[in-house]
């Protein structure tokens, strides 16, 4: 591949939890022997990836795992604990996250949040908050502006009525697509979506699914897309990556990772995809065991032990690194060459492969 | 289904005030939910499904107003019942989930301490148990780290987190009827299969009846008995689960079940529904509201519209089913 649109290289952050101590109170644990830091949680720790033009990148992974951390470090919203971003030739992580509003690049990197209802202004029509982007960003008034927010509601199948409607009269999945409309308006090279279809019934799914496609053809937009609904994902995205409290713990195209995972997370997480045919429900892998805590997680424990069907002691004693597994897949388990061989095994003896997966 | 049911919604219309002019959000909704039955409540963004809860739960935002209908839960009507009665159900038997769980919770009280309060207030719970109570609760929900999560504020923890949170204040007291509006989008399908079993869990342990607003048709399938089809404001369509999915009569269910994504197939083959919701301020609106994006459309469409009965427990509101 040649320069990557987007490259993230050893990103990190660290948040700190539990009462914050004041300088007082600091001193005197120091003086009684008590002084601990400051717990930290890893919301995303040493995660490296990047972006191709006109790539389509997914991630998915458990509930808390720092997804959205992450995009909200891409989208510089969130300064990093440390780690480089860069957009194309620029070093985004060199702006401070609030300053960015003002910043030259804002308009090349657009995001569509999980929480549509949250982030739209609660003073706003849906035509301004369509409009705003356009206006700060690219200047554009009068007729013209009416003319690209009529297009954008028609692109995204909002009724046109409805863009004099404040957000409180608007039904979720509506909402949900003011906050697309708007991350397109200025037509970003990066377009980072949040959960943008949770909120969405799947014929409008469809149109909005669509309509990426459309753009990224006609544009050349790359997208890192966020998702819980691993059959979308399957549709739209080129790449997948799997995170896992904090970490990229599997990586790899799409087509591939779904119908081989190698991590045993992955395993579980595919077939835990909802069936309507019950036949298919049989052979479900459940996770067991408590998730490990993400507050200064043991360093020398793979974050996914207590939970693996695997683990072993040696999991127990070492946390695996993300290894390049075969050309295109990565994989961070000390079991994944295991993995590999025994999908050789399955893949010659489809037969014995009746378990739900596909 | 020969005992009473546990929720009995029947002719339900409600409208909203708006700066331009009355929408007709629901029309003569009714449906029905068994002791310990779960039932799916599906169809188009924006058809009324978070409308048909709050006017169940009594909260409807103050522009909405029911114009007809009845809700009968345990003897009373709840949408007759007085504030204060109404008041004293919610969070005791009636618990609701809401579709946006940050903006539900409080952002400035640790999320421990939330699931406590309504511990101590709805559950009998005396101030001194409630809050290792209720981080038992943030367990059952799978936040790892519990202990110290309970004294996380909202903004420290994840949407799907905040869910969670939502999910165990709504399930805290062990209601005898819980709405879910979209309980599960933010959460990834292991943790989803997770919540889906504590409300199954619930629903056999103390009988709960559990109505689920989702868009996932799949979901619904598979932990849902009966599934019930909104389009602008009317039920077009009510049946199980496994019927909806191999025999959908109503043509707007048939076009959402060739829209939902499966394992395989492209995008490319997946159609979505021409044409929109119609405009429900509108003043000629036609007795059938899908008839207009309807390729099964015939002129006896435009009368009122049946409500006919095709099997065990099926029934489609269409006068050309398939
Ligand atoms: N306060 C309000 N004023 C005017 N119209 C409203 C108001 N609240 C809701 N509506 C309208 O009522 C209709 C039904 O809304 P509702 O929120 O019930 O939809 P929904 O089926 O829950 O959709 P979604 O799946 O997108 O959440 C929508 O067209 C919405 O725009
Ligand atoms: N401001 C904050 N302070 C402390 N902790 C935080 C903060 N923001 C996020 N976290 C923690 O970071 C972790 C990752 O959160 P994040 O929102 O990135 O998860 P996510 O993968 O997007 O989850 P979901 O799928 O539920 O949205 C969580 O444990 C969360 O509690
Ligand atoms: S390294 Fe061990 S514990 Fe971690 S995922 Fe692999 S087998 Fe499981
Ligand atoms: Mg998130
Ligand atoms: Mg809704």
């Amino acid at each position: 591949m040649s320069v990557p649109l987007l490259d993230i290289a050893e990103l990190r952050k660290h948040f700190e939890v539990g009462a914050k101590r004041g300088a007082w109170r600091r001193f005197r644990d120091r003086l009684s022997g008590k002084d601990a830091p400051t717990p930290k949680l890893h919301a995303v720790d040493d995660v490296s990836l990047t972006i191709g033009r006109g790539e389509t990148v997914g991630l998915v992974g458990e509930s808390g795992c720092g997804k959205s951390t992450l995009v909200r470090l891409i989208n510089r919203l969130l300064d990093p604990t440390d780690g480089v971003i860069r957009l194309g030739a620029t070093e985004l992580s060199l702006f401070r996250a609030r300053d960015f509003a003002a910043n030259e690049n804002r308009a090349r990197i657009q995001m569509v949040f999980q929480d549509a209802g949250d982030s739209l202004n609660p003073r706003y029509t849906a035509f301004d908050a369509i409009a705003d982007p356009l206006r700060r960003l690219k200047r554009v008034g009068g007729d013209a502006l009416v003319a690209r927010v009529d297009a954008l509601a028609d692109m995204t199948g909002l009724p046109r009525e409805l863009l004099s409607r404040f957000p409180h009269q608007l039904s979720g999945g509506q909402k949900a697509r003011v906050g697309i409309a708007r991350a397109i308006a200025v037509e970003p090279e990066l377009l980072i979506l949040d959960e943008p279809t949770a909120a969405l019934d799947v014929s409008v799914q469809v149109v909005i699914l669509q309509l990426l496609e459309d753009l990224k053809a006609r544009l050349g937009m790359s997208y890192l897309f966020v998702s819980h609904d691993l059959n979308v994902v399957r549709l739209l995205c080129d790449r997948v990556l799997v995170m896992y409290l904090g970490k990229i713990v599997e990586a790899g195209p799409a087509a591939e990772v779904f119908a081989r995972p190698l991590h045993p997370y992955t395993r579980a997480l595919i077939s835990a995809i909802p069936q309507a045919d019950p036949a298919r429900r049989a052979g479900r892998l459940r996770l067991s065991g408590e998730p490990r805590s993400p507050i200064d997680p043991d360093p020398h424990v793979c974050r996914f032990h207590g939970r693996c069907p695997i683990g072993t002691t040696v999991c127990a004693q070492s946390a695996p690194a993300l290894r390049r597994m075969t050309p295109s897949r990565d994989v961070a388990c000390h079991f994944a060459d295991t993995a590999v061989t025994l999908n050789t095994v399955q893949d010659s003896s489809p037969a014995k492969n009746g378990s739900g997966e596909p | 289904m020969s005992a009473a049911p546990a929720l009995a919604v029947e002719d339900l219309c409600v409208e909203f005030r708006t700066r331009s002019g009355v929408v007709k959000v629901l029309d003569q909704v009714g449906f029905s939910i068994a002791k310990g039955e779960t039932v799916a409540l599906v169809g188009e963004s924006g058809s009324g499904k978070s409308v048909t809860a709050f006017a169940v739960m009594g909260i409807l935002d103050a522009a909405g107003r029911v114009t007809s209908g009845t809700a009968m839960f345990g003897g009373s009507d709840l949408l007759a019942l007085p504030e204060r009665e109404l008041a004293e159900l919610r969070g005791r038997e009636l618990s609701m989930i809401f579709q946006n769980p940050r903006t539900a919770l409080n952002p400035i009280r640790r999320v421990g301490e939330q699931i406590a309060d309504v511990l101590v207030r709805h559950g009998g719970a005396t101030r001194a148990k409630a809050p290792a109570l209720a981080i038992e609760m943030l367990k059952k929900v799978r936040i790892p780290d519990p202990e110290r999560r309970a004294k996380a504020y909202p903004f420290e923890l994840s949407g799907g987190m905040c869910q969670r949170v939502m999910i165990a204040i709504a399930i805290a007291c062990r209601p005898s009827l819980l709405i879910a509006d979209e309980p599960t989008t933010g959460l990834d399908v292991t943790t989803q299969a997770v919540i889906m079993d504590l409300i199954a869990e619930l629903a056999r342990e103390i009988g709960t009846a559990t109505l689920f607003i989702t868009h996932d048709l799949t979901l619904a399938a598979e932990y849902c008995d009966r599934i019930i089809v909104m389009h602008a404001g009317h039920v077009v369509e009510s049946a199980p689960s496994a019927t909806l999915f191999s025999a959908a009569r109503h043509p707007y269910s048939a076009r959402l079940l060739a829209a939902t994504p499966g394992e395989s197939g492209a995008l490319a083959s997946l159609a979505s529904i021409p044409g929109s919701l119609p405009d429900l301020r509108r003043a000629d609106l036609p007795s059938c509201r899908y008839s207009e994006r309807c390729e099964r459309r015939l002129d006896a469409c435009a009368e009122p519209l049946p409500r006919t009965a095709v099997g065990e427990a099926h029934i489609v509101a269409c006068r050309n089913p398939l």
